[in-house]
């Protein structure tokens, strides 16, 4: 690809992430209506000045249950991003620290939990705990930590073969503080480009929950829900269906670009592959 | 190869014992109790009792660990609390349509992946490259159960040539496909996206390498180069992250089920989390896991007879 589309692509991408954080930050203090506000006698409204998007069959206004759906995504996906970040690096350091048989244990553990993707990990949840977002987010997180590990496991054992991580296990530093004040600080732009990625994923599985019925739980709304909620309807008001989806393409599409083009901006070594 | 694929098979029994602990773990020891959790609040303490002592979950857990092992091995996953009858045949019932549309999802996407892969890395760095690769892109940006209600909006609901959902069962299998077209298509090709990437990038890498060079200085033409060289070298990458993404393929078959009101697996897994069946889940996702763990183990195993310089470093 040239450098010209690359750009495009990190820019387009930043300005996706942007305006979805911007809507996010703005259903904080306003949305043009009460985004679960119900009123039947307004129901599957077409748009219309005082609806811009409709309205859906309880009545509710279309564009504010978007806008109220952008900061549910968001702070689903921080928490899952955090939540895998936080036991994946601990795994992934733990594992390139000890090396041996614990650091095999932990890969082998990594590869073995590629077999439970976030969707499974969350029917595994409900079914114990019963569904709602609170499950659901801890899913995804848990599912992200695995490919976090792997990365910050690989990355640190470049990191500690180098002189300066030698030469702080030589004036005596323990192996903590050394991942904590040299490795983790190497590692961070892997880890901030992959924590891109996964954030675009998780917004992903979060829609597949609740549009499953294993995320957001009424009266919350969610985009995945609103797709749910939309499938009767697909007949008489298709824009109920199509909305929301592209509300969450668009979202993983910017989160997806921004990765890619910081990766690239990164690593010149990596440019033009995957 | 015998002591590599009896290492791999060593490995993939070790791995499912502990896919069993994980599961087993999650649903029968956490805090929790599942006969409670399947009447509800509302029940008595004798009737928690009665359903317990009726599903053997008054026994010990490691007695209960060894009953669902021996029992499975022996094709006996227990007794659905809802439906009241044997798990093991619901499972089965189910298979025969999860399965199909699992299949026909990866075929799908594997030959999206081989011909638009094919042909980005043919381009490299020109307009149909990029143009490939945009599409990608998008197909990765867009949930599969959304395309999956853009198909029936469109092929269902306006041109009226496809089913919106529904399964009429295997007694005329035309209708069958027909039914399982549209929720194929829609997993397909966001996993062809997925797969379009990652072969290109494996064929690009191999378009650089040295043999290539040497193929092509001795006669062979680009394109039969590719086909001759490059892409047996691509492919044992591709073959390993097709078996890494077949996870994400069922978790996917899930919930398009779920869209297209099919009864496979993944509703029997919905249904069945509704109605608090616990037992059914267990087995359900065991049964998904163990799939995912065997074909993983499979392709590992083609991976290295295709590529022999795979076996010896592992052996």
């Amino acid at each position: 690809m040239s450098a010209i589309s690359r750009t495009a692509g990190l820019r387009t991408g930043f300005l996706l992430v942007g305006a979805v954080v911007f809507i996010a930050a703005l259903s904080l203090v306003w949305t043009p209506y009460p985004p679960a506000g119900i009123n039947v006698a307004h129901r599957l409204q077409g748009p219309s000045l005082l609806h811009a998007f409709g309205t859906d069959a309880l009545g509710r206004d279309v564009l504010s249950e978007l806008i109220a759906g952008a900061r549910v995504s968001l702070i689903v996906g921080i928490i899952a991003v955090v939540i895998g970040l936080g036991l994946g690096v601990a795994l992934g350091l733990v594992a390139a620290a000890a090396r041996g048989l614990v650091e095999d244990a932990i890969m082998k553990f990594c590869d073995f939990a590629f077999a439970f993707p976030a969707l499974l990990v969350a029917i595994l949840l409900s079914a114990t705990y019963g569904p709602g977002i609170v499950n659901a987010t801890i899913a995804i997180g848990v599912a992200n930590a695995p490919i976090f590990a792997k990365l910050t496991r690989s990355a640190a054992n470049g990191v500690l073969a180098r002189e300066f991580a030698l030469a702080a296990r030589a004036a005596g530093r323990g192996p903590l503080a050394i991942a904590v004040d040299h490795v983790l600080p190497n590692i961070a732009p892997t880890l901030i480009v992959q924590a891109t990625i996964q954030f675009a994923i998780a917004i992903l599985a979060e829609a597949a929950l609740s549009y499953l019925g294993l995320g957001a739980q009424p009266p919350m709304v969610s985009w995945g829900r609103m797709l749910a909620d939309a499938q009767p309807w697909l007949m008489l008001a298709p824009r109920l269906s199509i909305l929301p989806g592209l509300a969450v393409g668009l979202s993983v599409l910017g989160l997806n670009l921004l990765g890619d083009g910081m990766r690239d901006a990164l690593d010149p070594k990596l440019r033009g592959r995957a | 190869m015998a002591a590599y694929a009896l290492q791999r098979l060593l490995i993939l029994i070790a791995t499912l014992v502990f896919a069993s602990f994980v599961i087993f773990g999650v649903l029968e020891i956490l805090p929790g109790d599942a006969a409670q959790t399947m009447l509800g609040t509302s029940a008595t303490p004798e009737t928690v009792a009665a359903l317990a002592h009726k599903l053997g979950l008054d026994k010990p857990f490691w007695l209960r660990y060894f009953d669902w092992i021996s029992g499975a091995l022996t094709g006996d996953f227990g007794l659905s609390y809802t439906y009241n009858s044997p798990i093991a045949p619901l499972i089965w019932e189910r298979l025969k349509v999860s399965a199909p549309l699992a299949l026909i999802a990866m075929a799908l996407a594997s030959a999206i992946a081989l011909t638009m892969g094919v042909y980005a890395a043919e381009r490299r760095g020109k307009g149909g490259d990029s143009a490939v690769m945009a599409a990608s892109q998008l197909g990765l940006a867009i949930p599969s159960f959304w395309l999956g209600i853009l198909l029936v909006l469109i092929f269902a609901v306006r041109l009226r040539i496809a089913p919106s959902g529904g399964f009429p069962g295997w007694s005329d299998p035309l209708k069958a496909l027909e039914a399982l077209a549209l929720p194929a298509i829609a997993l397909g090709v966001v996993q062809g996206a997925v797969l379009t990437r990652v072969t290109r990038s494996a064929l690009v890498e191999a378009l650089n390498e040295d043999f290539l060079r040497t193929a092509r200085a001795k006669g062979l033409s680009a394109r039969s180069a590719l086909w001759r060289h490059a892409l047996p070298n691509a492919l044992p990458p591709v073959l390993t992250i097709m078996g890494l993404q077949f996870a994400n393929l069922i978790a996917g078959a899930v919930v398009i089920e779920n869209v297209f009101v099919l009864p496979g697996l993944g509703r029997l897994i919905l249904q069945s989390i509704n109605n608090r069946d616990v037992l059914v889940v267990e087995n359900c996702v065991m049964g998904l896991a163990a799939f995912v763990i065997a074909l993983n183990m499979a392709i590992d195993l083609a991976a290295a007879a295709i590529d022999p310089r795979l076996r010896a470093r592992e052996s």
